[in-house]
């Protein structure tokens, strides 16, 4: 497949983890953190951590939307759904992530709820204008990538009078979810989390560009790496962090330059702009409350906006006490240091949303990389 | 199945649970939902050895003392119910004959439900029932009893088609998951994905242009060629719902071994890898209908992959893997990447409704 496989070349592939093996030094530990659930993905799907020395580790970072929502925002859109009787359109991967007491909006649709899959929210305008009797509802999440589509759907839906049409909006940003991370105590002071550097966000940054990052690599003396979500990218990103260390260099490095500028997409930007303002604070499983990290929908289009337009209970659900989806999305522990995993908490019986999108650490070392951990265990 | 106590998180609610789209889906859920509530219930050896088809012994008085008997049943409520390469009634057949024909019998008999909505155009149905017609008489099936019901609108989706198959097993010859050595090979008779992929083209809120026809077809003609050449072949199984992956997992955990592939092995077509490129899917996962899988002895590997390259039905057949002690009974990938991956079974659904 053109413009597709030349980024899964195995040859190339042998090449740069020749060159890693090579210049990583054996008395360093590289500890880098890839923000994106995205990269997670194609670390397990292609089996990168083979192609790594001992002495080169990756941590997965909290860059999975599905994931970092906390359990009161998944009550709520149950909530809309089966309390206000709304038609609630969301993404496939919201679909079994466990709200209060494990229920979630699979269990919800199995009880009557009416919960469609969509792949965009621009169908979810559309099931609006089909269904012109029902309050349609779209279960915005993500971050600066799925934004701009939510913002675009959001005046078209002014611009064509749709009346019964509203977003739960649930978007969050990058940027201060990072400084969360640096400033957390086991990452400054405690030195739990051995960060050597980030590779930054794929597609997030095609649309912030590469200038946000430059605050981390300066104030917390980071290299960041940007890559593409392909494997080689991956691959070459490690590389060059690797290289940063060990030149003791902290900077914002392009390795996606395919997609990525200095500025990003000022199209994008502006229509958000135009559309959504900052929240002072926003919950993210995990982080906790995060100063200035999600957005709402601006008063003047408070019309589309479903927090306006439906009382909401406010939830006081909390993540299930032996989960261990918070530290594991701080970096802090992995997978399989939860007592839950691939016990009580399994791709099919979610009990932490790590567990259940793909690009969850914990659903990507269930589904790819269980093996790694049986090996381990025989050589034990 | 006191091996496959574990296999499950939490058991089965039959208390509060309802059912859920994931329990059709081919994965997990709905092993889970046959072993805990079908099999208890239903509990006898034909049905526990859990194979596509039950093979059952004729009683001695039936004059054919060592012969066995294979019968499969398969329910299919797609949507569409017309597609690129085929629809319902011509799937309903091909399913079926499939699930027979796996066991290395010769189909013979089928049996029709039919499930009617109220207000269907009839002229649709005669499209559909044509279709079965040819695609049993290229199988060699007759179709020789029915059932029809109607509901009232709404309360249907225009044709549900139930087939039952009855086949004849060759004297001698037993395919089973219990005949699998470590060492053995793994072949597919073609490429992967698509049958699913040509469904998803059609969705709603998804449709895209392809050129992609579904690969529906019953597969006897390939099948009696192979085990008439290569009657040491340990099994077949054709990978429906849940694709490759959940059908190996399926083997690995029967046979007690585990299976490594060759990504760079699997034959899947380029147009087919870019719509699952950009729909998220993995095609290992994407249903199919017209294809086997078969794990041979390693020494009888490339003569039955010679055999099956000269019949248009395996014309794309290649060698995607091999069989391994493993207690864990994983499936791992070699990525052409280089590295190693498991290959889990699907959890939830991929797509409702493909068969």
């Amino acid at each position: 497949m053109k413009y597709v496989d030349e980024y899964r070349d195995g040859r190339l592939a042998g090449h740069i983890a020749e060159k890693i093996r090579l210049e990583a030094r054996p008395e360093q530990q590289y500890a880098f953190m890839e923000f994106c659930g995205g990269h997670t993905h194609a670390i397990f799907r292609y089996g990168i951590p083979d192609l790594l020395p001992d002495n080169v580790k990756m941590i997965h970072g909290p860059g999975c939307p599905v994931c970092v929502l906390p359990v009161p925002r998944i009550d709520a859109a149950i909530e809309l759904a089966v309390v206000h009787k709304v038609i609630l359109c969301s993404y496939g991967d919201m679909m079994r992530v466990p709200g209060s007491d494990r229920r979630s909006l699979l269990k919800a649709k199995a009880d009557g709820a009416d919960i469609r899959m969509v792949y965009s929210c621009a169908d979810a305008l559309g099931i609006a204008q089909d269904n012109p009797e029902r309050e349609v509802v779209f279960f915005a999440i993500g971050f600066e990538t799925t934004t701009p589509p939510t913002a675009l759907v959001i005046r078209q839906a002014r611009q064509q009078g749709v009346k019964n049409f509203s977003v739960f909006c649930n978007h969050v940003l990058t940027p201060s979810a990072i400084s969360t991370i640096l400033e957390s105590p086991e990452v400054r002071d405690m030195g739990i989390v051995p960060l050597k550097g980030f590779i930054g966000p794929a597609h997030v940054s095609t649309v912030i560009g590469s200038q946000p990052y430059e605050y981390f690599a300066e104030e917390y003396q980071k290299p960041v790496v940007i890559a593409g979500f392909e494997p080689l990218d991956v691959l070459q990103a490690i590389l060059m962090l690797i290289r940063q260390v060990n030149e003791g260099r902290a900077e914002v490095e392009n390795e996606f330059v395919r997609a990525v500028t200095k500025d990003g997409n000022m199209k994008a930007k502006s229509l958000v702009a135009d559309i959504f303002e900052l929240r002072p604070e926003f919950e993210w499983r995990g982080l906790g409350l995060v100063p200035y990290s999600g957005l709402r929908i601006k008063k003047e289009y408070g019309f589309y906006d479903a927090e306006n337009r439906f009382s909401l209970i406010a939830s006081t659900g909390r993540d299930h006490k032996a989960c261990e989806c918070p530290s594991i999305l701080r970096g802090v522990k992995t997978p399989k240091d939860c007592k839950l995993f691939g016990k009580g908490c399994t791709p099919e019986n979610p009990v932490g949303s790590c567990m259940v999108s793909s690009e969850g650490a914990c659903a990507a070392y269930y589904s790819y990389g269980r093996h790694q951990q049986a090996l381990n265990n025989q050589k034990g | 199945m006191s091996a496959n106590k574990r296999k499950y998180t939490q058991s089965l609610d039959l208390v509060q649970g309802k059912v859920e789209m994931a329990h059709g889906a081919g994965g997990k859920a709905m092993a889970q939902l046959i072993e805990q509530l079908f099999i208890r219930a239903f509990d006898n050896p034909a049905l526990n050895v859990q194979s596509d088809q039950a093979m059952l012994a004729l009683p001695d008085t039936a004059g054919l003392a060592s012969g066995k008997i294979v019968m499969a049943t398969d329910s299919h409520v797609i949507s569409p119910l017309f597609f690129p390469g085929g629809d319902i009634g011509s799937l309903s057949v091909h399913g079926t004959v499939n699930d027979v024909v796996m066991s290395g019998a010769k189909a013979l008999y089928l049996s029709v439900g039919f499930i009617l909505e109220e207000g269907f155009p009839l002229a649709d149905l005669k499209r559909i029932v044509d279709s079965m017609a040819f695609a049993a008489r290229e199988a060699g099936v007759a179709i020789v009893t029915g059932d029809t019901k109607v509901v009232e609108k709404g309360n249907g989706d225009g044709v549900f088609i139930n087939t039952t198959g009855i086949g004849v097993l060759p004297e001698g010859l037993e395919l089973s998951t219990d005949q699998v050595r470590v060492g053995d090979k793994v072949l597919v008779s073609g490429s992967l994905g698509d049958h699913g992929v040509a469904i998803m083209s059609l969705r709603e809120n998804l449709t895209f242009e392809t050129t992609i026809e579904s690969d529906s077809q019953s597969l006897d003609q390939l099948v009696a060629r192979m085990i008439d050449r290569i009657p040491d072949i340990r099994c077949m199984r054709d990978p429906t719902r849940g694709g490759l992956a959940a059908t190996l997992n399926e083997i690995a955990g029967q046979a007690d071994v585990g299976i490594q592939l060759q990504e760079e092995a699997i034959p899947v077509k380029p147009q087919v890898r870019a719509a699952c490129e950009f729909l998220g899917l993995d095609p290992l996962y994407v249903a199919n209908e017209g294809k086997l899988i078969v794990i041979c002895p390693k020494q009888r590997a490339d003569e039955l992959l010679a055999l099956m390259h000269d019949h248009p039905q395996g014309a794309d057949a290649a060698i995607i893997g091999e069989v391994f002690e493993d207690p864990n009974h994983f499936v791992q990938l070699k990525t052409s990447f280089g590295g190693m991956r498991m290959v889990d079974w699907i959890s939830g659904e991929q797509l409702p409704r493909i068969c």
